[in-house]
Order: C-alpha cells, then structure tokens, then sequence
C-alpha cells in the first residue's frame, strides 16, 4: 500500500519568494503586454510606443503584486490549492482596483484608457494562465512518474558499494562481532534514507549523521587509505535539504580520489553558513583519468536535477580542480523548518 | 600436497575473509597461502618467486587492476591459474563468460570458492584470453627476464618497431624485446601509437618534427623523436595519415 501513498500527488502553490517564480512572472507579464501591444498596433514604432504607455501603469502593479504575494507566501501555502488560487486572484484583483483608483485619481483624462472592468478581466486572465502554467510545471517535475523519477535519483548509491560493504561486514563476524553489529546498523541507516520519501526535506544535522555512517563504513573497508576530515564546527544543523544531497559527493571523492591511489587519500568535508546560504565543500585529491569518468558526471547532474526540482535557481553546484585537489561546492537557500520551535530541544 | 594460494585484494577486509574462508574449505581442499599483495605491482613483484598455483584477484586494484596483472603474469614460464573476484561488474562478468574465465563474486561463498580453486588447478591461463576479456588498454609492456617480469610504462614508449620474431620497444632509456604482433598492439594503443611504417609505431607525443629523406623514394620523410637519436622513415602510404594525426595533437 505505501506505493499509493507515495504516488499520491497534490496541487500546491508556487513559491512566490523564490527568484525562479518571480522571474518567470515578471517574463511572462512583459512578454504578453508587449504581445497585445504589438497586436492592437499599425506598426512596430507605435507598438512600442503603446507597450511603453501601458508599461508606467502595468509595472508598478506587477511589482506590487509580487511583493503583496511574496509576503502572503506563507499564509497562501496554508489554505488548499483552489481556495489559494481564490485567494491570489483577490490580491490581485484589490490591487488591480488600488492601481485603477490611484491612475484616476492622478490624471483624470486617462479614465477612458483604463477602464476599470477591462483591467480587472485581464489582470485576472493572466493571472489565472500564470497559476495554471504553475501548475503544469510543478506537475512536469513533481507528479506520479516524476516521484519515480525522483526516486530513482536518490536510489543511486553504488551497486560496489553495497557488496563490498557486506563483504567487509563478513569479514568482520568472527573477528569483531561488535563492529560488524555496528556497520550493519550503518549500513541499514544508509538504506533506509535512500528509500525514503523521496520529496521530503531532511535537517542538514541528518544528512551529516549519513555522511559519517557513510564513513565509517568505507573507512573499515579502506583502513589508513581513507583520511576525512570534517569541519562542521559553523554548519546550521537545522537547515533543511532534500536528502542525498551531500553523500553521493562524499561517495564520488572516496570513490575517484582515494580508491584508485595506493597511498593515504586526504577528503575535506566542510559545511558551513554564510547569511541566508549554506555552503558545503568537498574535496579530494585530483586523478586525471577518474574525474572526467562518466560516473562522476552522472552524479553531479543527478544532484543538480534534484536541487533544480527542489530550489529552481537558488541553489548551485559547481565544481573545480586546482594544485591537485578537485573540489566540489553545493550552495543552497538556508531555511528552515516553519515549526522549528518544535525542534529547539534537538 | 595442498595448493598454493596468491592472494591480490585492495582491501584488507576482503583479503581476511578469503583467508577465512580457504580455512573453511582446508578439509575439503586443503590450501597454502603463499602471499599477500594489495595490488597488481606489488603481486607482480611478489607472485614469480611465490610459486603460488592459483591467484585469486580482484578487479578494481589501484595502480593496477586483477586483470592487466593476469595479463602480465600469463608471460611467466609456469603462471599461476587466475580466478577473478569482483563485487559487482557487469562488465568483467560478461566478458568472462564469453571467456570462459572464471569469476567469484563478492560476498563469496565457501562452496564456489572450491569449486573454483578445484577447477583453476589444472587450468592453463591463456593469454589470448585474457586480452580478449581486457575492458581497457594496458598500463604497461612486460617482459619477462629470468623469471622476473619487468614492466615498460606503455606511457614512456617513443616506439615499437617489428624485428623478425620480436617487437622492439624503445624508450628513452633502454629498449626491450617483446613477444606480441606489432597488429595487435597498434589496436590495442590506438590513440597513442601510430603507424608510421609497416613494421614501425611512433607515439604521437614524442614526435617532434619531420626531416626530409633525400634518395629513398619509398619513404621521402623521416620522422624525428623525443628521447632517441634514431630518425624513422615514413613509408610513402602512411605519410598522409602521419602527417594529419600529429597536426591535430594536442
């Protein structure tokens, strides 16, 4: 039964504070007043002519609407999916009015282009096109088959990995049954998470704790060769990110750095906040041949689709190798979770 | 008499359980562990002397991986049987099938590792064989010198020119006499040897110019080298394929 659950897919809302959302609105907005601009016009000079005229009463509007809404964001996202749309279109309609009785109100000949009735239908035409093209493009990214899609992103940890790990947890039974306990209960954490919900955010305190289960495992099956270090000293554990955002990073340094070389590989693992971002670094030491390799551009692309779906164009992921380290940042929009007080005992 | 066992694994853990479980099947199959490596150098090193029968190998090795080791070993006058242990690679698994070489899988069970060491026993390693099951291009030559096997870095190589039964290979600081078709080799380092004569493959990153070859018209050019005093001809048919090759060098 869970399959259901999990294929279950709600509308929601889009995003108003997020700068993909905001730009896509404003893009679309211009787009479609040049469009009719250019429609009603003779020719391309008064065209522009009329988009300019239409752009000192259509501009302050729009930036007032994405502002009331961007500051409505978290209420809006409370009420259900069409009493949102109910509710955004309202906004967007007082403001309409706000905007028709200030222009009145300044010049008193321009009543006859702004005419109250006509502004409010095409405001809320598009606005209405805008939510449902919102909606398709959440639905693209986030419906039954993109959960799939999701899904199998995160399932994503190397086949190797796992018969190894087993391997090295039998090798373990006779002479260390203590720590053969322990890495089966790593490696039972590690599953666990990768077949997890796949759209639920995680605090960044959990995905450490993955990453240092992740270590240990790989440190018994590497001993000496494998040498982390961790600076997480300034990390904000309570920032939220999808899960398996960090430990295909850590898995590719172990795997491209440290397990080709004969001798000690040295990986750096430092997360830190800076303002409202968090950043995160990887490193390892830089081999040739084994960075281009396919695998590892598989996982940087997969990790970036996922915070593309999860953050649109807040969150980066760039990559660089100098004085034989390759090194891997991830900066993402610190957030946390709405009811944190919840958490403050944690 | 028990057989002779060379273990070759990366990972300590993956080698104490072989050990482990050897022990397991002694009764049935009694063993002797005659070394350890923890790649393919150091069992190249260690492997000759040992007398081991069989080799059991990993794949995925750094520095070098279980199957250019057995590629290497297979020159030796009395190789060691090779079976392979990977964890998960499809890959090697499917060229072994078609090989017929044999394969453990990790975790490995007690029972298939018998049937495995009873069955390498009386194999004879073939090194056509094992090419055919190569995935990648070889790090290294080797040749083997009084039951030592010295290795050529395939990346030192200024050239490899066909003599009678042997090929030649030069570096910089030696040459060496390998048994192997001069064919075989030029496909094997496609991208980094070229033919520049019928008997004759330069690498393309020690060319350093041409020079003219007045009085021999079949081959009107000589190519000269990084490293080496020697000037090879161009024979005339290949001319325009050197010629194009080393211009798009990087």
């Amino acid at each position: 039964m869970p399959s259901i659950r999990q294929n279950a897919y709600s509308d929601v809302l889009p995003d108003f504070r997020n700068l993909g959302v905001i730009a896509r609105v404003l893009l679309a907005v211009n787009a479609a007043a040049l469009t009719a601009a250019l429609f009603a016009a003779r020719d391309l000079v008064q065209g522009a002519d009329q988009f300019v005229q239409a752009a000192t009463l259509l501009e302050p509007l729009l930036l007032a609407c994405i502002v009331t809404l961007a500051a409505a964001s978290p209420l809006l996202g409370r009420l259900a999916y069409w009493k949102g749309c109910a509710a955004v279109l309202a906004i967007v309609a007082l403001l309409t009015a706000a905007a028709y009785a200030a222009v009145s109100a300044i010049a008193a000949d321009a009543s006859q282009d702004a005419n109250l009735a006509r502004m409010l239908a095409l405001s809320a035409v598009v606005t209405a096109l805008l939510l449902g093209y919102f909606r398709l493009l959440a639905k693209a990214y986030s419906p039954a088959h993109a959960e799939a899609r999701l899904q199998a992103l995160q399932a994503r940890i190397r086949p190797h990995f796992l018969f190894n790990s087993l391997n090295t947890v039998l090798s373990l039974l006779r002479r260390d049954p203590k720590r053969a306990e322990r890495a089966l209960e790593d490696l039972a954490d590690l599953f666990r998470t990768l077949m997890s919900e796949p759209r639920q955010f995680v605090r960044l305190a959990d995905e450490i704790a993955l990453l240092e289960r992740y270590a240990a495992l790989e440190q018994l099956r590497l001993g000496e060769r494998l040498q982390i270090s961790w600076e997480l000293d300034a990390a904000p554990v309570d920032a939220l990110l999808p899960p398996l955002v960090l430990q295909p990073l850590l898995e590719n340094a172990v795997h491209h750095g440290v397990e080709p070389g004969t001798g000690p590989g040295a990986v750096l693992v430092r997360i830190e906040r800076r303002g409202d971002r968090v950043l995160a670094r990887i490193e390892n030491p830089y081999i040739e041949e084994q960075q281009k390799r396919a695998g590892n551009r598989m996982a940087l692309d997969n990790i970036r689709e996922r915070l593309l779906l999860f953050f649109d164009a807040e969150a980066r992921i760039s990559t660089s190798s100098a004085g034989g380290i390759y090194r891997v940042e991830i900066e993402l929009p610190y957030r946390v979770a709405a009811r944190s007080t919840e958490r403050t005992g944690t | 008499m028990s057989l002779r066992v060379f273990i070759v694994d990366d990972e300590e853990p993956a080698r104490a359980r072989l050990k482990e479980l050897l022990e397991d099947i002694a009764a049935e199959l009694p063993t002797s562990l005659v070394g350890e490596a923890r790649h393919g150098l150091e069992a190249l090193e260690q492997v000759p002397g040992s007398g081991a029968q069989v080799l059991l190998a990993d794949i995925h090795m750094p520095g070098m991986g279980g199957l250019e080791l057995a590629r290497h070993l297979a020159g030796l006058e009395q190789p060691p049987a090779v079976v392979f242990v990977t964890a998960h690679d499809r890959h090697a698994v499917e060229a072994f099938e078609l090989n017929a070489i044999d394969y453990l899988l990790k975790p490995v069970r007690a029972a298939r590792l018998a049937a495995a060491l009873k069955k390498a026993a009386v194999a004879v390693p073939d090194r056509a064989q094992l090419a055919r099951a190569a995935q990648s291009a070889r790090e290294y030559l080797s040749v083997v010198e009084r039951n030592r096997i010295v290795l050529v870095p395939v990346r030192d190589i200024v050239f490899l020119r066909a003599e009678q039964k042997y090929v030649t290979v030069r570096t910089a600081a030696r040459e060496h006499l390998i048994e192997e078709p001069l064919v075989a080799l030029e496909r094997e380092f496609a991208g980094r040897l070229v033919r520049i004569h019928r008997n004759c493959l330069v690498a393309r990153a020690a060319v350093r110019g041409f020079e003219r070859n007045p009085g021999d018209d079949e081959a009107q050019w000589l190519v000269v080298l990084e490293g080496v005093p020697d000037k090879l001809p161009v024979s005339r048919r290949q001319w325009p394929t050197v010629r194009e090759l080393i211009a798009e060098k990087p």
